[in-house]
């Protein structure tokens, strides 16, 4: 059944994306039909369609795309290299950090000294002073620990989550709302330097990715197999690690946390591809970014003019989408592929 | 073919490999025996890298293998060793990872030259018809034999195994050391083997390294290190030792504790 279908997977996922680029284009509030498209954004800057289009509906797409292909390919290379299904690149412990970082800057008033880049840059910073630790407390003597890092970044996951309710409990309630509002996440991104520096950031991890792609394959046999196939599995064990921390920062910075989308969409792709992670990270990139853009429009158009988070739409229709695959296939007596 | 030079090493503070000197020469049907707890796996993982030498040299091919990077050392060194994947992997999937080390960089799919010498691995140890099987679906010998032609295909010119035969009936015991064997014989390729059955080491080696206690005990042919005295020292068990009557290797039995007082009694 496998290598039947194969050939038409890069292109189902190719088809699967520019669906839900149209749909993100058409739907809205001010609904534009797809033949209008061109006439538009021919037209030039003078209708209030035209901005609509350029200013409101291509940056989060384009986000959409970046942050989805982002987290899928890092949950690609975490499951890959810690041979775990389970393992998403939020496990590290990021998100956290993240929230921690944003929250902070909120008390402390510092967006209204740069309003638009200082939630994203703190929460970057965030998110990065909580995998540093990481790195060094499961470095010993040059070897990374690998069960260490997933214990630590679950731990430091919790200490994190504590202190930002911390910051909750003592925070006034405007500043509630919008603790609370950025860590439910969002692809609303006023900012065109940001949205650039994350489109051409997953590009280039996907692109690295890649690179490495026959080393996860080996990887996946496991770390001693790895070796024996010549592979110096501590370099590119901190390599991967870098990688996978760099993709999740950098969207969990800009957008809050979207859950869901870095642990579905590589296990959902992995059931159709299988292990090969030459298939694996770039399908799972295009159906990663093609899930999170059809995600959010459905967020913003389905109880419209009010806005969902889209980390409950990813949450509520991949969780959904992802039981039921598993319920066939167990169905049908087939019980591998999960990992 | 391998050097070992006093070599030591172990986990943490404690020793398990004490000062070992062996020589395996190029073409050699190497066994290596032992105890439980002997070192033996321990000396496979030293001279693959996957154990931190406290002392002493391994020499691949005349070279210090401190020197070598891990690309070639892959490509004249194979392993096969205990874990079995339960990868939904195809069997063909799994013997094209064996090309790794072959891989240039920026190299993301297999040649032509890999795709043959992959086929050719799984014809030689007769899974070609399996090419399309998953590893997770196929019986512990298919496995085994599928872990073998992934060390073909890297070309090695040393083949090592840890104990291929363990978990399996007799015909593939048989079945998987008449093939390494014949690999031995006809490719001419360098044999490491770990074998925990002594009967088959004895019919199969050239040469056999006794481990006792992370120092070589006996080092010769099966006849010279498959002794009653030797063994039942090293491995606290009676034994008998008579030989062959076809190959004229030492085979060893075992003597039950009843039998033991016994023949105690009657004499």
């Amino acid at each position: 059944m496998r290598q039947r279908g194969m050939r038409w997977i890069l292109p189902g996922a190719v088809l699967f994306l520019t669906a839900a680029v149209i749909a993100a284009i058409i739907s809205g509030s001010a609904g534009i039909p797809l033949r209008r498209i061109f006439s538009v954004i021919a037209g030039g800057n003078t209708t209030p369609e035209y901005s609509i289009l350029i200013d409101i509906r291509l940056p989060r797409i384009i986000l959409g795309f970046a942050v989805g292909g982002a987290l899928s390919v890092a949950g690609v290379i975490l499951q890959g290299m810690f041979r775990n299904p389970l393992v998403e690149p939020y496990t590290l412990g990021m998100p956290g950090g993240a929230a921690l970082g944003a929250a902070l800057c909120i008390i402390l008033k510092l967006q209204d000294i740069f309003p638009a880049i200082v939630l994203p840059v703190s929460g970057f910073i965030g998110s990065c002073l909580v995998i540093l630790p990481l790195y060094f407390v499961n470095m010993r003597r040059n070897v990374v620990r690998m069960q260490g890092i997933l214990l630590t970044g679950v731990m430091t996951s919790f200490i994190s989550t504590s202190l930002v309710v911390l910051i909750l409990a003592i925070a006034k309630t405007e500043e509630v709302h919008s603790i609370v509002f950025w860590i439910m996440g969002s692809l609303e991104e006023p900012s065109w330097a940001l949205i650039i520096i994350i489109g051409i950031t997953a590009v280039l991890g996907l692109f690295l990715s890649y690179l490495m792609a026959s080393v996860l394959n080996a990887l996946s046999l496991g770390e001693e197999e790895a070796i024996h196939l010549g592979i110096n599995t501590e370099r590119t064990k901190k390599q991967l690690f870098i990688l996978a921390s760099l993709l999740t920062g950098i969207s969990v910075s800009l957008t809050g946390i979207i859950g869901f989308v870095g642990l579905i969409v590589p296990h959902f792709v992995r059931i159709m591809t299988g292990y090969d992670h030459r298939k694996l990270i770039v399908i799972s990139f295009l159906t990663g970014a093609g899930f999170l853009i059809f995600c959010d429009t459905i967020a913003r158009t389905a109880f419209a003019p009010v806005e969902l988070p889209v980390g409950v739409i990813t949450g509520i229709l991949g969780g959904s989408i992802f039981i039921y695959i598993l319920s066939r296939r167990h169905l049908s007596g087939r019980t591998d592929g999960a990992l | 073919m391998i050097e070992i030079k006093g070599l030591s090493c172990g986990y943490g503070e404690k020793l398990v490999l004490k000062d070992i000197d062996l020589s395996i020469e190029t073409g050699q049907f190497f066994g290596i025996i032992g105890p439980n707890g002997s070192g033996k796996t321990t000396m496979l993982k030293a001279v693959t890298r996957l154990m931190h030498i406290v002392k002493g040299e391994i020499f691949l091919d005349g070279a210090d293998m401190k020197h070598l990077r891990a690309n070639d050392i892959a490509r004249s060194l194979a392993v096969v060793s205990q874990t079995t994947p339960s990868l939904p992997m195809t069997v063909r999937e799994f013997v094209l990872l064996g090309r790794i080390p072959y891989y240039k960089k920026l190299q993301f799919f297999e040649t032509h030259n890999d795709n043959s010498i992959a086929e050719r691995a799984m014809e030689l140890t007769g899974i070609i018809h399996l090419k399309d099987a998953l590893m997770s679906e196929m019986s512990a010998g298919e496995v085994q034999l599928a872990f073998i032609a992934r060390g073909l295909a890297q070309e090695p010119k040393v083949l090592l195994l840890d104990e291929p035969t363990s978990h399996l009936d007799i015909t593939h015991q048989v079945g998987i050391l008449d093939l390494v064997r014949r690999l031995n014989r006809q490719e001419g390729l360098t044999v490491v083997i770990i074998l925990h059955d002594l009967n088959l080491a004895s019919e199969y080696c050239d040469t056999i390294a006794l481990i006792d206690n992370g120092r070589v005990k006996k080092c010769g042919q099966p006849s010279e290190v498959l002794n009653y005295k030797i063994i039942e020292e090293v491995y606290k068990t009676v034994v008998i030792v008579r030989e062959s009557p076809l190959s004229g290797k030492p085979f060893l039995l075992i003597v039950s504790e009843e039998v033991k007082e016994k023949c105690q009694k009657e004499s």
